[in-house]
């Protein structure tokens, strides 16, 4: 019974994406059971697929925690991935100059943003859609054709280094020993992963992110700097949006002006689904990492079929996301009742 | 000095100063090059048609001004934006190719169904889509912006559906009135005017224009007060849709073809945009109608001066994005109140000396 009561409403959204993720993916287990959907590397292609929306979600997140929203994400993200692009292909640059460049692109980005949100008192929603189109339209100045990396073998060999794993080997029905592997932005993300869970938890600026989302009054008679906090937030968004274009270059290896569209609606369904509250102050990274997940077993499922129409997932998720919305009004609206 | 200090803080400055300054770079620009320095006003007749820069403004600016009569009220009654409009237009238009051409058809010649059918449920369908956006703003408070979101990426999707993933052509003569000619005028001028006009009797001559500035000022107020906050806020996204939809069949007609990914792409930003170079605050409240549909025009006439310039139509986005900021950044609240202090200490400077 007292284990019971600790199950509020925030935790029970929580516990509802984690087993909507586990009948999905086992559903998909079943069903296409022929395809290898059992295997642990489906799974795994889960995660490498998604290794850069999972960084870009965990921004998000920080964002959503204070209340704000940041939709520029996937405009910034064709615009790293164009710059690398380029500046690797043109330009003779190295690769991993040019990754740092980027991510002080992003912490410009961000912090132009921040400013906008936290001091000048803009709403989050115009200041990101302004970046969004402000992102896209500079790789389009970058560069209007797609461009492939090729020439840079350190920038190769980084994008394609598996990672074997050391279990879950099995033959194929060829008889070739197939071993599992994650590809180096799958750590990456991990790995930003597990700093933002442990920076909302223990730090002092994580803290403070639940604070201002929570009450900005409440926060600013603590004496918390709540401009301050906004800014810092956006930073921290746009940065690890900037890691996670680099996860995404990697990945797809080119740039182009098309790409990551709608790539922002991917990461605030997946936060939203994870049990971030639009109106901050609720969320944390695990329930996102869940959301990022089950909008990769969507996709995956959906790509699996091969009949249906790849719009099918944006549905699906939109659909979800509108669930999880309603879910959370509604829950909202029980808790106005009680007091 | 007092006279362009009352002259600056007219409601209406903000958009038709953009205008002008967007009309002398025109006019440098052609000065520029050698042409007649007048050439962005030269209106003639050729074909039968009336052709120059300024009619091409008014006809491409079409339905942002249309997407503006409906972003105004939404912007008004709830504080927030209707960022599906764009996509809604491309649900709309497919809708309605799909209901002429006939389900999987990518190319016709004749209709399916009756055209004024196609038309009406095209528009209807995107009244519908404002109607789900109004139903979660209203009764479930959500968000306005993260409730239209969800229609922001799933009303492509669906008309991509509707379509079978095809660009969806209706090759009949009378489909593409709508985006063509009637008479010597170009179709679309026409559909706006009538729109500003239905809006503006709706606004003035019945109650709804007051009970929507009232409910954006303060919405617990207003239901105190008597007013069904809920309902108009929902009647709003409404008008939203069906503006959208209205907006997506020019769109459609005008390349006589439903082309789910491009048609109404980035529309959304202008029609906020309109919405805010009209001297609107985007944080609800009073609005002025004719300040969004200037507006509307103003960036018909920025983007056409950017094509002119030599700006490609992707890397536009760039300019729009720099000028929403500094427009909504002069509205915000913090650069007010800092020019109010540093306008107020001019002031009892000026007093202390005299």
């Amino acid at each position: 019974m007292k284990s019971l009561k600790k199950i509020n409403g925030n935790t029970l959204l929580l516990l509802i994406t984690i087993a909507l993720f586990v009948v999905m993916y086992i559903a998909g287990c079943v069903v296409y059971s022929t395809k290898g959907f059992t295997h642990l590397q489906t799974f795994l292609n889960i995660l490498i697929n998604n290794a850069g929306l999972l960084c870009v979600t965990c921004g998000m997140t920080c964002v959503m925690l204070t209340g704000g929203i940041d939709i520029s994400v996937g405009s910034l993200i064709a615009m790293d991935c164009m710059f690398i692009a380029v500046g690797i292909e043109k330009w003779n640059m190295n690769p991993i100059l040019l990754m740092v460049l980027v991510l002080v692109i992003g912490a410009v980005f961000g912090m132009v943003q921040g400013f906008c949100v936290g001091y000048l008192k803009i709403q989050p929603f115009i200041v990101t859609m302004a970046g969004m189109f402000f992102g896209r339209g500079m790789t389009a100045v970058i560069c209007t054709e797609q461009v492939s990396v090729s020439s840079s073998e350190l920038f190769v060999k980084i994008a394609q280094t598996k990672i074997e794993l050391p279990f879950g080997a099995y033959t194929n029905n060829k008889g070739v020993l197939q071993v599992p592997y994650v590809r180096i932005p799958v750590v990456i993300a991990l790995v930003v992963l597990i700093i933002v869970f442990l920076m909302l938890k223990y730090t002092k600026f994580g803290r403070s992110l639940y604070a201002v989302g929570g009450s900005e009054q409440s926060a600013v008679m603590m004496g918390l700097d709540v401009a301050k906090t906004k800014l810092k937030a956006y930073v921290l968004s746009s940065v690890l949006c900037s890691i996670g274009g680099i996860c995404f270059c990697l990945n797809t290896m080119s740039g182009s002006v098309q790409q990551a569209t709608g790539l922002e609606m991917d990461a605030i369904s997946s936060a939203v689904i994870g049990g971030t509250l639009l109106t901050g102050g609720v969320g944390n990274v695990i329930g996102s990492f869940f959301g990022v997940l089950i909008n990769g077993t969507i996709s995956t499922l959906v790509k699996t079929n091969g009949k249906l129409l790849s719009s099918w997932s944006n549905i699906a998720v939109a659909a979800l996301l509108c669930f999880f919305i309603i879910l959370q009004s509604v829950f909202a609206k029980i808790k106005e009742k009680s007091k | 000095m007092t006279n362009i200090k009352k002259l600056i803080s007219k409601p209406l400055f903000l958009p038709i100063f953009c205008m002008i300054l967007v009309m002398a770079v025109n006019i440098i620009f052609d000065a520029i090059n050698g042409n007649f320095a007048l050439n962005f006003f030269t209106i003639s007749v050729r074909n039968g048609i009336l052709y120059g820069r300024l009619i091409d403004v008014l006809n491409r600016g079409s339905e942002i001004a249309i997407l503006a009569i409906g972003m105004t009220l939404v912007v008004s009654c709830s504080a927030g934006t209707d960022i599906s409009v764009g996509s809604v237009m491309s649900l709309a238009a497919s809708f309605c190719c799909m209901l002429l051409a006939g389900f999987g058809v990518s190319s016709t010649s004749s209709y399916n169904v009756p055209l004024f059918v196609g038309v009406i449920a095209g528009i209807l369908l995107a009244g519908v889509c404002g109607a789900f956006n109004g139903a979660l703003v209203a009764f479930l408070n959500v968000q306005p912006m993260v409730a239209t979101l969800i229609l922001f990426s799933a009303a492509r999707a669906i008309g991509l559906l509707l379509c079978n993933n095809l660009i969806v052509y209706v090759r009949v003569d009378s489909f593409g009135v709508f985006g063509g000619h009637l008479g010597i005028l170009p179709t679309p001028i026409i559909i706006a005017a009538v729109c500003i006009l239905v809006a503006t009797v709706l606004l003035k001559k019945t109650a709804l224009g007051l009970y929507v500035q009232s409910v954006g000022i303060n919405r617990k107020a207003s239901r105190i007060a008597g007013v069904r906050s809920e309902r108009i806020i929902f009647i709003c996204y409404i008008i939203c849709g069906l503006c959208a939809g209205i907006a997506g069949i020019i769109a459609s007609s005008r390349i006589t073809s439903a082309d789910s990914n491009n048609i109404g792409l980035n529309f959304e930003l202008d029609a906020i945009l309109a919405v805010a170079l009209g001297g609107n605050s985007l944080g609800g409240g009073k609005f002025r109608l004719a300040g969004s549909i200037i507006g509307a025009y103003t960036i018909q006439a920025i983007t056409t001066t950017l094509y002119a310039l030599g700006v490609s139509t992707e890397q536009a986005p760039v300019y729009k994005a720099i000028i929403v900021i500094i427009i909504v950044a002069i509205q915000a609240p913090p650069v007010k109140a800092f020019f109010a202090r540093r306008q107020a200490k001019k002031a009892a400077l000026k007093g202390g000396v005299a």
